[in-house]
């Protein structure tokens, strides 16, 4: 069990596919123009790796070594059409703004390498486990990208007005260029993060040999 | 013949592939370290972007319409795409080994480029003729290659420059990445799409 929860908790936060491991970057800048359609495709996303994983895990020892990669690809294609087509009938609207991108989530290198390092290899509780871990965190990327851009280029939140009318909308932000902005400001801001926190370790433990050499 | 240059202006530099439609991030990102690899990737994926445009067009038109298998395209395109690259991965081998020296390495990669899968689907949403589909294909692998060759430029030079060490890497080339695409805005009216 606590095997299981460790890989949800390391899909959300340490190994993010989005901000950590940097894979599968084009949903990310291309439907993060609101925080819906990041959202919606995020949880498109996570539905398809759940299911893939699974189906994957399960039939692992049939599937020859030689030809797993075409395995797994159509596979994968098959639960990319069935989303395709639950969206286009759910949520017209989003399924239109997302566009190529629903269809594009076979070529997401995300599912495709974590079928091939994961899926293929464990049992199938934790295929499912892995799958969920790893969708939300690649569906709170998303998100969190769609947050930043709505909020400052259009003044609104999951189409809910933040700011006044005083507010001049950055409209840049919901351009392509403001993806790539967002996107290389949070990995800045990660990398700052991670070196200082390194720093503050290498002190630490500096300062702790300090102590026992002087205790010696 | 000007509606002709048109689509090849407007896939190249205005529905600029990477930098507006963002397909293809991955290599952008990847390959542009130094400007022969940007090269060599932006000239196999051309190659491979002009004839699975040129094949998925096929296919759609007179296989999956005629059978009122549609829906089954994603399936269908990502397994031609596969195939297409080993065939050509193969002829390559046989008639022009230099050239398959050169390139036969990025050849593999290229299978799960969302911008070779984005292309095949982009054409048959578009409604586009053979003829407009493969000057599509042309000017998006100009576009590519462009890119790609732009970039590795700039990223050779910035290897010299003194950046924050947190800026070093990914999170500079998306930020050099942000204002060569507000440099492509400025292409937007060129062409009516």
């Amino acid at each position: 069990m606590q095997k299981h929860l460790d890989d949800v908790v390391r899909g959300l936060f340490r190994e993010n596919p989005t901000f950590r491991m940097l894979i599968g970057m084009c949903p990310p800048l291309a439907v993060t123009t609101s925080a819906e359609s990041g959202l919606i495709m995020g949880l498109a996303t996570t539905a398809v790796l759940i299911c893939s994983s699974t189906i994957i895990s399960l039939f692992k020892k049939l599937i020859p070594q030689q030809v797993r990669i075409p395995a797994y690809i159509v596979i994968i294609a098959t639960f990319v059409t069935m989303i395709d087509l639950v969206l286009a009938a759910l949520v017209p609207a989003v399924h239109k703004i997302l566009g190529i991108f629903v269809p594009l989530i076979v070529v997401n290198c995300l599912i495709l390498g974590r079928a091939e390092a994961f899926a293929s290899r464990m049992p199938v509780s934790r295929a499912i486990t892995d799958g969920l871990g790893m969708g939300l965190g690649f569906t709170w990327a998303l998100t969190f990208i769609g947050c930043i851009r709505e909020l400052l280029g259009a003044g609104t939140l999951f189409g809910a007005t933040v700011f006044g009318d005083g507010f001049v909308a950055w409209r840049i932000m919901q351009l392509p260029p403001g993806a790539f902005l967002t996107m290389g400001l949070i990995v800045f801001t990660l990398n700052l993060v991670g070196n200082l926190r390194a720093r503050q370790l290498q002190k630490a433990a500096r300062n702790q040999m300090k102590v026992v050499g002087k205790e010696a | 013949m000007k509606e002709m240059l048109l689509l090849l202006v407007g896939s190249a530099l205005v529905n600029y592939f990477v930098l507006v439609r963002f397909l293809g991030i991955c290599p952008f990102l990847g390959m542009t370290r130094q400007l022969d690899t940007a090269l060599g990737m932006g000239l196999a994926a051309s190659l491979v972007l002009v004839l699975s445009a040129m094949a998925s067009w096929l296919v759609y038109t007179y296989i999956l319409v005629p059978l009122e298998l549609e829906y089954m395209q994603i399936v269908v395109f990502i397994l031609m795409i596969a195939c297409l690259v080993q065939l050509l991965e193969m002829v390559l081998k046989k008639v022009f080994p230099q050239l398959y020296k050169a390139m036969g390495i990025y050849l593999a990669l290229i299978t799960t480029n969302c911008a070779i899968m984005g292309i095949a689907l982009l054409v048959v949403s578009s409604g586009y003729t053979f003829w407009q589909t493969t000057l599509f294909a042309v000017g998006a692998g100009l576009g590519f290659t462009l890119a790609l060759a732009m970039m590795a430029g700039i990223r050779e030079e910035l290897e010299f420059a003194d950046v924050p060490l947190a800026a070093k890497g990914t999170s500079l080339a998306l930020l050099i990445a942000g204002i060569m695409s507000m440099g492509f805005l400025g292409f937007a009216g060129l062409v009516p799409m």
